[in-house]
């Protein structure tokens, strides 16, 4: 299957500190559904942010969507930005708009119409149960609504590349259950997801996911992704 | 249209909040724009008054002779009936008296005083001022010519020097309105870095993320400009009365329809200024970032 993203030789360091990401070398396959894993300061979220183009590596190459971007010029991100749809851990809503505009927020930075983006938002919010919340401000709503709002929001565009650090890491299991229905749904429609956590019943109960376990900023296999668990027809 | 960024949609708008005027920008700029207008307007009138002044006494000249007043008039006849000369106006010798009895008292009517005669005339330019000083000197060989623009040249040179005063402190004012907004516009930075990021990661390009911080800081810079232009406006008014009182003195200190065109743009460039300069800010900091 073709790789959506490739990693190789990535180091990533901040500022003269040493490297908190080194030798990575691993390919993410299209319509892949990844766990990234790993102790507390083991590089996770930095990967992360190498992955939806929040940083630069500091040294190696990264090839996202076929295309060479380690070095490409900031302004040639945007449109690669735009296939890559991120959930913060801290959900990260413009608490000044309304869920409705927090998730039409990526269809109006493309271009779309008021009247374009109406349908599908409303689409989006039913199917994350927040179709009658649609006014609300983010103060108003609970942790598990900012998160499915965040969710909409990283969704709406139907990105190639879906990227969440800790998604479950605010919610209750049963919130985090219907979170991960959420995503495996986004993943049959074709859309690779990448999904930090150290959630081990999420992992677990997640058939055919790949699995890269980061410890001390290096992938812990180098020879590949662990499958776990094992697919059920296998 | 290249105004669009003007008029964004309700939820662009959102994005930053919709608290306005509530920061120090609009009225750190209202403050400048209420200088720049009353330096602007008393650096015009100055222009005017200086100009008009200096026109009409650029060909006009004063015969002075001491003791001269008993031959008054035929110094006159003397000076109109010179070429080139085009009006001429004798100060009285009961005016001349009466001026000196300020000084000397009764003794001033004294027939025995010395009383120097004043002769004001007009030339038309390139007139031999030489040939008219050959014929009084004729009359009066103590007579003088003077002319008025090198006695009143050193009232003109002040009155330009101020002139550039004013021009330079209203480019000094509008630097310091700059450096508000580069400031306001760093601090709005600072304050949306979060908003910046989300916009930044779903893909907006610095373009996007300027405007929507261009649009806020063109408003507050216009409300500012037009509330301390209105402010200075109101304040020119109420001087009016005195400025034509001061006008009768200097000669017509008074604003042409430019002077008013000048002034009614300098709030709209003070605000396109602090506009372009909000976005230059804006831009530089934005790419300082990934």
């Amino acid at each position: 299957m073709a790789a959506i993203a490739e990693f190789d030789s990535v180091g990533l360091r901040y500022g003269t500190g040493a490297e908190v990401l080194r030798d990575l070398d691993f390919r993410l396959a299209e319509a892949g559904f990844y766990f990234l894993t790993g102790p507390s300061g083991a590089g996770k979220t930095s990967l992360l942010k190498l992955l939806y183009l929040a940083q630069r590596p500091t040294r190696g190459r990264i090839r996202l969507f076929g295309e060479e971007l380690s070095e490409a010029p900031r302004e040639a991100l945007p449109p690669f930005r735009r296939k890559i749809g991120v959930v913060f851990q801290d959900f990260r809503l413009i608490r000044h708009l309304s869920a409705f505009d927090n998730v039409a927020l990526p269809l109006r930075v493309a271009g779309a119409s008021d009247e374009e983006l109406e349908g599908p938002v409303r689409e989006m919010l039913a199917w994350v149960g927040l179709a009658d919340r649609a006014s609300a401000r983010p103060a108003t709503l609970s942790g598990g609504e900012q998160q499915r709002v965040a969710i909409a929001r990283a969704v709406i565009n139907r990105p190639q590349l879906l990227v969440a650090d800790e998604p479950t890491g605010n919610v209750d299991a049963e919130m985090a259950k219907r979170l991960l229905h959420l995503f495996t749904a986004l993943n049959r429609l074709g859309t690779t997801v990448v999904v930090a956590t150290h959630d081990v019943g999420l992992i677990t109960s997640t058939a055919g996911a790949d699995l890269i376990r980061l410890e001390n900023g290096g992938v812990v296999d180098p020879t590949g992704m662990l499958r776990n668990p094992p697919p059920r027809n296998g | 249209m290249m105004a669009n960024w003007l008029f964004a949609s309700p939820p662009d708008r959102r994005l930053l909040g919709e608290t306005r005027f509530r920061g120090p920008t609009p009225w750190v700029i209202a403050i400048m724009s209420f200088s720049i207008m009353i330096i602007a307007a008393t650096g015009l009138a100055l222009a005017n008054t200086a100009g008009s002044l200096s026109e009409a006494i650029a060909t006009r000249y004063v015969l002075e002779v001491p003791n001269g007043a008993q031959n008054l008039d035929a110094l006159v006849g003397a000076v109109r009936s010179a070429p080139g000369v085009t009006a001429v106006e004798a100060v009285p010798e009961s005016e001349m008296r009466g001026t000196l009895e300020r000084w000397l008292g009764p003794a001033a009517k004294s027939a025995d005083l010395p009383v120097p005669a004043l002769v004001n005339f007009d030339t038309r330019p390139g007139a031999d001022l030489r040939a008219i000083e050959q014929r009084v000197r004729a009359i009066a060989p103590a007579a003088q010519i003077a002319a008025h623009r090198d006695k009143v040249s050193p009232l003109l040179r002040s009155m330009r020097e101020i002139q550039w005063l004013a021009f330079g402190l209203v480019l000094l004012l509008s630097a310091a309105a700059t450096a508000a907004v580069v400031l306001a516009a760093r601090g709005a930075l600072d304050t949306h870095r979060f908003t910046i990021e989300v916009m930044h990661g779903i893909g907006a390009t610095d373009e996007q993320v300027t405007q929507l911080f261009q649009r806020k800081i063109a408003i507050d810079a216009l409300a500012g400009s037009l509330g301390g232009a209105v402010a200075g406006a109101i304040v020119l008014l109420l001087l009016a009365s005195g400025a034509s009182f001061a006008g009768a003195i200097m000669g017509g200190a008074t604003l042409g329809l430019t002077d008013f065109l000048i002034l009614l743009l300098l709030p709209f460039a003070l605000t396109a200024l602090a506009t372009w300069v909000a976005r230059r800010a804006v831009l530089t900091a934005l790419r300082e970032t990934l």
